[in-house]
């Protein structure tokens, strides 16, 4: 591979909901045109990372470093500014508004939305073109994912920050939504997936972390844990 | 086969009936619209008014009645309702952005007005003795009355709804206090006191309005004046609604971390909204005292924030035209029931549309109107058979309808002590009615709806102020059972 250049570094972080420990000496890369997955169970902390990460919480001691910039005080719209977008879990659309105000409101940060990055994204989401007056609470699980995505691709972002991307969606919408995961990272869009579904992650990803109560246990290349006997046995079901 | 499987024969009908429908395809999809059955009679009005006529159009026919009405009308009276609405429109429009589309709870809103019109008035009076030229007093207030408004909205950033309500409803009545005990202050300097505001006795003679040597003397002038700012207002608020400000104020109303999360600088939109809010605000109320020459603080408290907050709720908030039409009747409605002869039939109207909102079917109404008809014969009989003395019928009849009640519904002598009694009943029976099962429900409506045509007869029928705040009450509930988004809001979706 030719040489990496790094584009998000989270170095010995620790956050902390009051007084409950949550995130323990957390060190995290992505490199740039990277899909890195982030696995665990429950309650392990992978969406607290990412909220991390992009400072919706801030860590009591660690340093986050995005786009060579040292990011770890600043506030979660200059994150976005520099470049990170996010798909958060459970997609969090705005509800009353339109399919195409939702789409415009992930340009914000660049002004008003370019007409070819809207066209961009129903070049991906064909369906959300015909939908875009609609009311984006009124919209199936699996459309509502297309928009949160379209949303997050919006901004242009350098790092596209996905919670559970699949959670919700039927069997074949999983196999779509990795297939056009994998399609975004072809195009070299860098992305930090956090997923359950550990098999479907490891399949697009390029390189793996696990997660367990806090702390990164596991780390590698995604073919070497999907080959991993112990992750398999916890977490891959086999 | 267990019992919650379906079997397969209907499983497979039911995709081939569902594929028939197309359902989830796109063409279904954009039927949405006319898949809803269209809602029948008053209850579909609003939805046919906004369907069958363009906005442009609903604006245009708006201005035109209002220049008719500028340039037609010479009724001092109807000309000062006018201005009165004009002034109710600003209002309610800057209340629409803080709360409408940022989702502010501001209940110091009305403060700002206060200020502003407290400003012009010592700046234009011979309270302190200045004569300043309109220009830069109006200058003065929309600058000082937005910088207010920066500061009040350094709490907002920390705070959510009711915290944030509570907060901005201390800054109100900062406001109404200040006012009151500013008319007697001692300096250490100084050995006598200073009035500043003069207290409850309020600010006289404060000078008119005078643009390039033009005084602004007729009322009609005011009209003008406002409806001008009205319509520039207008396309301004409807413009950056368009805009990704707008938008970005939505969001925040809707999901404020998820706001921040795609880039939305979430305090500083806050503060825009407070900002704005509060210079509309504070321009309106100077207008107001140059127009009524004489302020009183009075004016500036909870009453008149209830009926802006009654306008924009009613009218839909979020929606421009909404507020104007919240306005119009939240203006014209003090006016109607300042004759206790019409105050008398609107109560009327109010609670028969009350029972027809809440009875839901044609049966149910009659059921209602019926049992309220029996229950004060009942009633009548009962309290006569305990021969408790009656008001002279002359005593309370002021109008064509009390005097048609007055056949059938008994008036104590001690109307106080009956007043309060029904008072304190009908109030615990709502709150039993919004907890009880339907069948009680049913039992209880005419019930309820007796004692409020009594409480009304025999209290409240001479007391305006008070049955403004009821009715104001009464039809905000007709709405949330009927269209729970305002008269013109949009219908709200949640992500369920
Ligand atoms: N705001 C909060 N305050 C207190 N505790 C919190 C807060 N948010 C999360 N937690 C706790 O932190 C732990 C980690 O939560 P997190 O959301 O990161 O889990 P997760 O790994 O994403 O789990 P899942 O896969 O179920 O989404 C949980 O025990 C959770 O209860
Ligand atoms: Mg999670």
């Amino acid at each position: 591979m030719s040489e990496k250049k790094p584009l998000l570094e989270i170095s010995n972080i620790d956050t902390y909901y009051g007084a409950i420990h949550i995130l323990q000496q957390v060190n995290l890369r992505v490199d740039e045109g990277e899909l890195v997955c982030l696995l665990g169970g429950n309650a392990c902390g992978k969406s607290t990372t990412l909220k991390t990460v992009l400072g919706m919480v801030k860590p009591k001691v660690g340093k986050i470093i995005f786009a060579g910039q040292d990011v770890t005080h600043q506030n979660t719209p200059a994150r976005v500014k520099l470049g990170m977008a996010v798909v958060p879990e459970n997609r969090r659309l705005f509800a009353p508004m339109t399919v195409l105000e939702n789409l415009k409101i992930g340009a914000y940060v660049r002004g008003e939305a370019a007409e070819e990055d809207l066209e961009r994204v129903y070049d991906l989401f064909p369906k959300l073109k015909e939908r875009s007056s609609q009311l984006a609470g009124t919209l199936s699980g699996g459309e509502q994912q297309m928009v949160a995505v379209g949303r997050a691709l919006m901004s242009h972002p350098r790092l596209i920050l996905m919670d559970e991307p699949s959670m919700g969606l039927a069997p074949k919408l999983v196999e779509q939504s990795f297939e056009m995961i994998a399609n975004l990272h072809s195009q070299g869009v860098s992305m930090l997936i956090v997923e359950q579904n550990a098999n479907m992650a490891l399949s697009v990803a390029d390189r793996g972390y696990v997660l367990q109560t806090g702390r990164i246990v596991l780390e590698g290349e995604a073919k070497e844990l999907a080959g991993h006997e112990e992750l398999r046995r916890a977490y891959l079901g086999r | 086969m267990s019992e919650n499987q379906v079997p397969e024969e209907l499983q497979e009908s039911a995709v081939t009936e569902a594929a028939k429908l197309g359902i989830g395809t796109d063409e279904w999809v954009a039927q949405h619209e006319e898949r809803i059955a269209r809602k029948k009679g008053i209850k579909g009005l609003p939805q046919l008014i906004n369907e069958s006529i363009p906005a442009w159009a609903r604006w245009g026919v708006l201005l035109l009645i209002s220049c008719a009405f500028g340039a037609f009308v010479d009724n001092q009276y109807l000309l000062r309702i006018g201005v009165n609405l004009g002034l109710f429109v600003m209002l309610s429009y800057g209340l629409n952005i803080v709360m409408g589309y940022a989702g502010l709870l501001d209940l110091g809103y009305v403060a700002f007005y206060g200020i502003g019109a407290y400003g012009y008035a010592l700046m234009s009076s011979e309270q302190i003795g200045h004569h300043w030229s309109t220009w830069l007093t109006v200058l003065i207030i929309i600058i000082g009355t937005a910088l207010l408004g920066y500061i009040v909205s350094l709490p907002s950033r920390r705070l959510f709804g009711d915290y944030l309500a509570i907060v901005t409803l201390f800054f109100g009545q900062v406001f109404v206090q200040l006012v009151l005990a500013s008319d007697n202050i001692t300096f250490p300097w100084a050995d006598d006191y200073v009035d500043i505001t003069a207290g409850a006795n309020g600010i006289p003679g404060i000078d008119p309005f005078s643009f390039f040597g033009h005084k602004f003397l007729n009322i009609r002038d005011y009209y003008w004046l406002l409806l001008v700012l009205v319509a520039l207002l207008t396309i301004a608020v409807s413009r950056v609604n368009r805009t990704r400000i707008g938008r970005a104020w939505r969001t925040i109303r809707e999901d404020a971390l998820a706001a921040e999360s795609m880039g939305v600088m979430v305090n500083r939109l806050k503060t825009m909204a407070f900002v704005t809010g509060a210079a509309i605000a504070g321009l309106a109320g100077a207008i107001f005292a140059a127009m009524q020459t004489a302020v009183f603080v009075s004016g500036f408290d909870m009453p008149l924030m209830t009926m802006i907050y009654a306008a924009v709720i009613l009218g839909g908030s979020g929606s421009l035209a909404g507020a104007v039409m919240g306005a119009i009747v939240m203006s014209v409605l003090p006016e109607v029931l300042r004759v206790t002869n019409y105050s008398e039939i609107l109560f009327l109207a109010v609670l028969i549309l009350t029972l027809a909102a809440v009875g839901k079917s044609v049966k149910r109404f009659i059921f209602n109107i019926v049992g309220i008809a029996i229950i004060g014969f009942i009633v009548k009989i009962l309290l006569g058979a305990a021969s408790i003395k009656t008001t002279p019928t002359k005593e309370w009849v002021v109008g064509p309808v009390s005097r048609a009640l007055s056949h059938w519904m008994y008036v104590p002598l001690d109307r106080v002590l009956w007043g309060n009694s029904a008072f304190v009943i009908l109030i615990v029976l709502i709150a039993y009615f919004t907890t009880t099962t339907p069948r009680i429900k049913a039992i209880l409506l005419p019930i309820i709806g007796y004692l409020g045509i009594f409480l009304w007869e025999v209290r409240l029928i001479t007391d305006v102020n008070t049955t403004r705040q009821l009715l104001i009450g009464a039809m905000l509930v007709v709405l949330m059972i009927t269209r729970p988004q305002g008269f013109l809001g949009k219908a709200r979706v949640e992500v369920l």
